[in-house]
């Protein structure tokens, strides 16, 4: 059977419950698509579970965190030769069957990534939680201001990618809650960005203090990585870019 | 004005750290990349402590003319800062090399597992036993 020109990333750590069932689901809704999963370091038997799927396997040695498991991905996908890549996570919130709307204007050719929102209208009824809304908004509207372009789902990691945002992702991808530094380096390199809506299984969240204070660190640390970005200087490594 | 007695301690500990930094160098336990920024602190170091005038003239310009040997502590921290800030580039860059390291051996056992036509995992890891045959209909395409 000869390579697919679509590829599904899918950056899984500890989901043996629910990798096969995600797995599935994108073979279902595509077989000819081809669905490598990074194993982020997982100690369950999640590489195990996505080979005997069917999916390419890409076991980390140790825990990178979600930035370096994606990247990962993205490397596999620019090496192997592919020309577009979806990304989802391997916890299934992300529902292949959106992957069509996903794609559609990347293979039309009217932009390089196209990331699903929750939050365009029209995309459903998603209502997170008072905290978490407060994060988006902020992000949302800082984003928008930097890159000057209206988005409203920063922290999203549903995409569909050509050629050029793979080789840019695999060149140079935040580390760690990645997606909203990631909207700023696609700006940065001037590639185009489109949002589309869809519709997101949400995972629940606790509301502790815990969660607050961790949500008040994250805001903080990734406000301070996006101003860094901004001012960054941009080299995206040659090595990586021109791998065959 | 500096007592005597502080700037030969500090002479002798500046000629110690210069000494301790090249015997390192000499056993090849410390890079030279790494050993100038302290070969650089002790001579400083050695240099105040033994050109008095020198110290007191710069501690009377600081406004610290009534204790000198402050000015060896001021620098010292200076440097000792200088050197820390200079290991956090250091790990910085190593944590980057070691994510690359890492992507690059996932990236490469995969490849080699994919050309023994997946039938014996991975190269030799613990979890290589982990890793099942592909199975039908899925398999990569031959490179």
């Amino acid at each position: 059977m000869s390579r697919g020109r679509v590829i599904a990333v899918v950056p899984a750590y500890n989901e043996e419950g629910a990798i096969a069932g995600v797995v599935d689901a994108i073979r279902s809704f595509d077989p000819t698509m081809d669905v490598v999963v990074i194993d982020d370091g997982s100690r369950d038997a999640t590489s195990s579970v996505a080979a005997s799927r069917g999916a390419a396997v890409v076991t980390l040695p140790y825990n990178l965190g979600i930035g370096g498991a994606v990247q990962t991905g993205f490397k596999y996908a620019l090496e192997q030769g592919y020309e577009l890549a979806v990304r989802l996570d391997g916890d299934g919130q992300h529902d292949p069957r959106e992957l069509s709307k996903l794609l559609a204007p990347v293979e039309r050719d009217e932009a390089d990534i196209a990331t699903g929102s929750r939050f365009v209208s029209g995309s459903g009824d998603y209502r997170p939680p008072f905290a978490r809304r407060i994060g988006i908004t902020w992000f949302a509207k800082l984003v928008s201001l930097l890159i000057r372009q209206q988005v409203t789902d920063t922290t999203s990691g549903f995409q569909a990618l050509n050629r050029k945002g793979i080789a840019l992702f695999a060149g140079d991808y935040p580390s760690d809650y990645p997606e909203v530094e990631a909207t700023v380096l696609v700006f940065k390199h001037r590639l185009r960005l489109v949002e589309v809506p869809v519709q997101m299984r949400e995972r629940e969240h606790g509301e502790s203090s815990i969660t607050f204070v961790r949500s008040v660190y994250y805001m903080l640390k990734v406000t301070l990585a996006l101003c860094v970005a901004m001012v960054r200087k941009y080299t995206v490594p040659e090595e990586e870019a021109t791998r065959p | 004005m500096t007592p005597v007695r502080i700037s030969i301690a500090a002479a002798i500990a500046s000629v110690l750290l210069i000494l301790i930094v090249l015997e390192l160098i000499r056993g090849r336990r410390l890079k030279e990349r790494y050993a100038l920024l302290w070969l650089v602190t002790g001579v400083v170091l050695l240099v105040l402590s033994a050109w008095r005038g020198g110290l007191n003239t710069i501690a009377a310009w600081l406004g610290v003319a009534t204790y000198p040997p402050a000015i060896l502590f001021a620098v010292t921290t200076l440097f000792v800062i200088v050197v820390l800030l200079h290991y956090s580039t250091v790990l910085s860059k190593l944590s980057d090399q070691n994510t690359l390291l890492a992507q690059r051996l996932a990236l490469l056992e995969a490849e080699v597992s994919r050309s023994r036509g997946g039938t014996d995992g991975g190269a030799g890891d613990a979890r290589s036993e982990l890793e099942e045959p592909r199975t039908s209909g899925d398999s990569p395409a031959q490179r």
